[in-house]
């Protein structure tokens, strides 16, 4: 039996909804008055977003006067153009696939399931708006926190102008965090594309889109709209997606965008895009081999670079370069021992609690004479495609190279009861140790829900629990988590070496 | 080897001399070109050749074909490389010592717009090397073969291709330079490392092993342990040539285990998906299994299981990740007879009874599929069979069984300097080293 045939319904988002005045007014509100300065803020915060909001609010809650600086919205990019939209239609896309495969489980879909973007997207913009109340400007500032909207300049070693107000801080926090790098394409300025920051504005559901970069961020989106039904290719200038993950993950990825109907062009560079009868025609260039492909969006996810510019680091004596950011040493100290730095703006890692983590280490490090390191955290982080892959710690190869011996107990979710019931065998538990010992070095994990998996082997890590004391707890049955514990089983069962049999046989044997 | 029993015997040498027949059918007499399969219009394909050089010896070992015969054929073939066009022209034969991929079966000129092949040029001059080895005798015939191969394995600059950090380069191509995907990971580049590392002209370097195996993955899956890749072919292909028993790199010598042992328990862990099957294809099962690289079908695709199943054609199918669409290639367990003939043994002696005819067709097709629609011509318990045959299956069906009848092809090699120089810089050592 076919799929059942979706219907997208012609609608169009309304550029501002209800949900999105009530968003802007805690995130954004246009009659927000700024407070009188203090004289001077135990602690200056610029850029509301996870790191900056995390840092004002421990600071705030310790007694701190704090400073809040935000130019834009607050939330940063996780609440307004990241996680927590993409989520959300991601949401919407796992109930499509679902849907489509809902013949496989008994269930009889009509046969035609309309799918509503229109409601999609208002959907999603419920979803921000709501998590927006958490901290709004109003809760912010019932918390203590001295909130400023406006653009911050760094005006001495100890002094920052907000539009053009002065404040003076005996320790300031940049988390300005990232923002899209653009794709440097000739032709795709003057044709238009989309990027994280304008995609979730979308109005109207696009008949095609081309996802430059295969990212997280490309990936997850790719196939969101292959999903919603948009005809949807992905090109990656490298032979797989995710270059960061291992290999296995990687593949699995490509082979789920394929099953969703997203054309993949690995090892393609986008060279040239112009517009043709009201379509983008974008240039693709394999091995040397050119093609050309008509779409109505471009989507570029090749990256982020730090936001840096415009805050007069120079001022304040904060080293910076465009590409990595603001330098920081281990305790996130930047070259002015006054300013530290958390987040994107500062971190290879540009993730959402990678970034409030290092913020939690400044609150300490700045205010309260701590010595936390950040490489002394354990942070596991998740692309949310179907199926998830989730990492943390060592990857195999980091392993190697650092001349550690590794060895990985894999568990294929094929082998996993509460899986095989679920119909979600996609994918694996990998857990690396060091050979010969049972210390976990990192794990990486490919399943539906990998990135709820992963969380119990990043607590195992920071608690020093190895594969022995894993093997020991005793999990509810059937669960797709109890994958790791197999993979602890795994581990006990290599430690019956022949001779240990030999003695147990003669012990049953006497 | 074990004694087997006659009707085993009788397989196998069935199988073996069937498969060096299609070495006489699809030779070119002028250039010792062999097609890469049976279909027509083939093109001809550098590491068949390989393994038709290094078939020749067995065949007269077995007495299917006269020395006199097969050095003939063998320098037909070395003479066509070394006059060859290497320039590296879009239709040239090749450049820096190496070959295009694929060539025209007639002109030997460079087909399908194919990458000059690092890997399919090493099998390619592990055969020549072979042959050499194995025509030792002082006739002018043999004394001007072993030296054309000397001299066309010294002109290949092997560092020349040492492009991605220090890996070695899957191949380049004259329109777009170097291929983007390095050999980084374990494949069955072990054979073209060895060559790499033991040429006295232009060697690889010691890191280019190191910046190889340094992406190896040791996993324990279904309870083996073992140095992972998927398909079957990756831990076979290297081993035609060489004896990797007892003999330990820096990576098995951490690991306590040798590349021989972990293609055993490659087979184990083959065994062990097709038993688990967890896709639900027809006739997977403790005695059918081997997914590997090669033909499949290219069917619509179609329910399996409570599944939507694609089928991917031509592809290196592999476990427990797949790409995996229930179509096995009879190849890949023959060339595990020499790990794992307790397994392989049952698994063959299955895929002969089953058809489509009782001269193993399934095991020479490459590969067969009894889940994907079945072709009404190819009626029988196999399903879907590839049609035709393929060269490499071919070679590695006649040097395999050959190596677990009587070790010809590890004996020939282990007396080949520069083999043994190779793996000794890889820093292979112990056993017959």
């Amino acid at each position: 039996m076919n799929p059942t045939a979706f219907a997208p319904i012609p609608a169009t988002v309304p550029a501002l909804s209800a949900e999105d005045a009530e968003r802007l007014s805690n995130v954004s509100p246009a009659d927000w008055r700024n407070p009188k300065p203090l004289p001077v803020y135990h602690l200056l915060v610029i850029g509301a977003g996870p790191a900056g909001l995390l840092a004002a609010r421990e600071a705030a809650a310790l007694g701190a006067h704090v400073a809040l600086i935000e130019r834009h919205q607050l939330g940063g990019d996780c609440l307004n153009d990241g996680c927590i939209p993409s989520k959300s239609l991601i949401r919407t896309g796992h109930l499509l696939a679902d849907m489509r495969n809902a013949v496989n489980f008994g269930a009889l879909p009509p046969a035609e399931v309309e799918f509503d973007f229109r409601a999609a997207m208002l959907r999603m913009r419920r979803i921000t708006a709501r998590i927006s109340r958490t901290d709004s400007a109003m809760n912010l500032a019932r918390a203590g926190i001295h909130l400023f909207f406006g653009t911050a300049r760094f005006t001495g070693a100890d002094t920052v102008a907000v539009d053009g107000l002065p404040l003076r801080f005996k320790k300031a926090l940049i988390a300005t965090g990232s923002r899209s790098m653009l794709a440097d394409i000739p032709g795709l300025a003057e044709a238009g594309f989309l990027t994280n920051e304008t995609v979730f504005d979308l109005q109207v559901l696009p008949k095609s889109l081309l996802v430059i970069g295969g990212g997280p961020l490309g990936c997850e989106l790719a196939q969101v709209f292959a999903r919603f039904g948009s005809r949807t290719l992905i090109s990656h200038s490298e032979p797989l997606f995710l270059p960061q993950e291992e290999r296995d993950a990687a593949q699995m990825v490509s082979d789920a965008l394929a099953r969703d109907g997203v054309e993949i062009h690995l090892n393609s560079t986008a060279t040239r895009v112009w517009v043709d009868g009201g379509q983008k025609v974008v240039e693709l260039v394999n091995d040397g081999n050119t093609a050309s492909t008509r779409v109505d969006q471009i989507l570029t996810g090749i990256g982020r670079v730090p936001a840096v510019q415009g805050l007069d680091l120079e001022a304040a004596g904060v080293v910076y370069d465009a590409a990595t950011g603001v330098h920081v040493d281990d305790f996130l100290r930047t070259s002015n021992p006054r300013i530290f730095a958390a987040g994107d703006v500062c971190l290879a890692r540009q993730f959402t609690n990678t970034a409030a983590a290092s913020a939690h280490i400044v609150v300490r490090n700045a205010l309260f004479l701590g010595r936390q390191r950040m490489s002394a955290l354990t942070i596991p982080w998740c692309t949310y495609t179907d199926p998830e892959v989730a990492h943390v710690g060592m990857y195999v190869k980091e392993a190697r190279q650092r001349r550690i011996p590794v060895k990985t107990f894999t568990i294929p979710m094929h082998d996993v009861d509460r899986a095989i019931a679920d119909g979600e065998e996609d994918g694996f538990v990998k857990i690396h140790v060091r050979e010969g010992s049972d210390k976990i070095l990192g794990a990486t994990i490919v399943a539906r829900h990998a990135g709820e998996m992963i969380n119990s082997i990043a607590l195992a890590m920071v608690a020093g629990i190895g594969l022995r004391e894993l093997a020991k707890v005793v999990q509810a049955y059937p669960t797709q988590g109890a994958a790791i514990r197999q993979a602890a089983d795994a581990y006990v069962r290599t430690r019956l070496t022949p001779s240990i049999v030999k003695l147990t046989r003669r012990w049953l044997q006497r | 080897m074990a004694a087997l029993a006659p009707a085993d015997a009788q397989m196998l040498d069935a199988l073996q001399r069937s498969a060096f027949d299609y070495f006489v059918q699809q030779t070119r007499a002028h250039n010792g070109l062999v097609a890469d399969t049976s279909r027509p219009g083939s093109p001809a394909s550098i590491a068949v050749v390989g393994f038709a050089l290094s078939a020749y010896p067995v065949a007269v070992q077995r007495g299917w074909m006269a020395r006199e015969d097969a050095v003939q054929r063998c320098l037909t073939t070395l003479r066509f490389f070394a006059g060859s066009d290497q320039s590296g022209a879009v239709s040239s034969t090749g450049c820096h010592g190496f070959y295009f991929h694929f060539l025209d079966v007639e002109t030997g000129l460079r087909a399908w717009q194919s990458e000059l092949s690092s890997i399919d040029t090493a099998l390619l001059i592990v055969g020549m090397l072979a042959a050499a080895a194995y025509f030792s005798g002082a006739m002018p015939a043999e004394t001007q073969l072993r030296q054309l191969a000397k001299t066309l394995y010294d002109r290949v600059d092997w560092h020349w291709a040492e492009q991605d950090g220090d890996a070695v380069a899957l191949g380049w191509k004259p329109e777009s330079g170097f291929l983007s995907y390095g050999w980084q990971g374990y494949n069955e580049a072990l054979v073209l490392y060895a060559l790499g590392l033991g040429s006295s002209t232009h060697p690889l370097t010691a890191a280019s092993f190191d910046a190889w195996t340094m992406t190896y993955q040791w996993e324990n899956i279904y309870g083996i342990d073992f140095l992972v890749a998927g398909p079957l072919f990756v831990h076979e292909f290297s081993h035609a040539w060489i004896d990797f028993r007892g003999i330990r790199d820096r990576f098995m010598r951490e690991k306590h285990c040798d590349y021989f042992e972990n293609s055993r328990r490659a087979a184990q862990v083959q065994r062990q998906y097709a038993i688990r099957n967890p896709r639900g294809f027809t006739g997977y099962g403790q005695d059918c299994w081997g997914l590997s690289a090669g033909d499949g079908p290219s069917v619509k695709p179609q329910q399996v299981a409570g599944r939507q199943q694609a089928f991917y054609g031509y592809a290196a199918r592999g476990v427990p990740w797949g790409p995996d669409d229930g179509t096995v290639t009879g190849s890949s367990v023959v060339a595990s007879l020499v790990f794992a003939p307790d397994i392989a043994l049952p698994a063959l002696r299955l895929m002969v009874q089953r058809g489509p005819d009782a001269k193993g067709r399934s095991v020479h097709a490459s590969g067969f599929n009894a889940t994907a629609g079945v072709n009404a011509a190819d009626s029988g318990n196999t399903g879907w069979v590839s049609e035709g045959e393929f060269g490499l299956d071919q070679g590695m069906i006649v040097l395999m069984i050959e190596n677990f009848r009587s070790g010809l092809l590890w004996r020939l090699t282990r007396s080949i300097p520069c083999l043994r120089a190779g793996l000794k810089r890889a820093g292979f050592s112990g056993g017959w080293l």
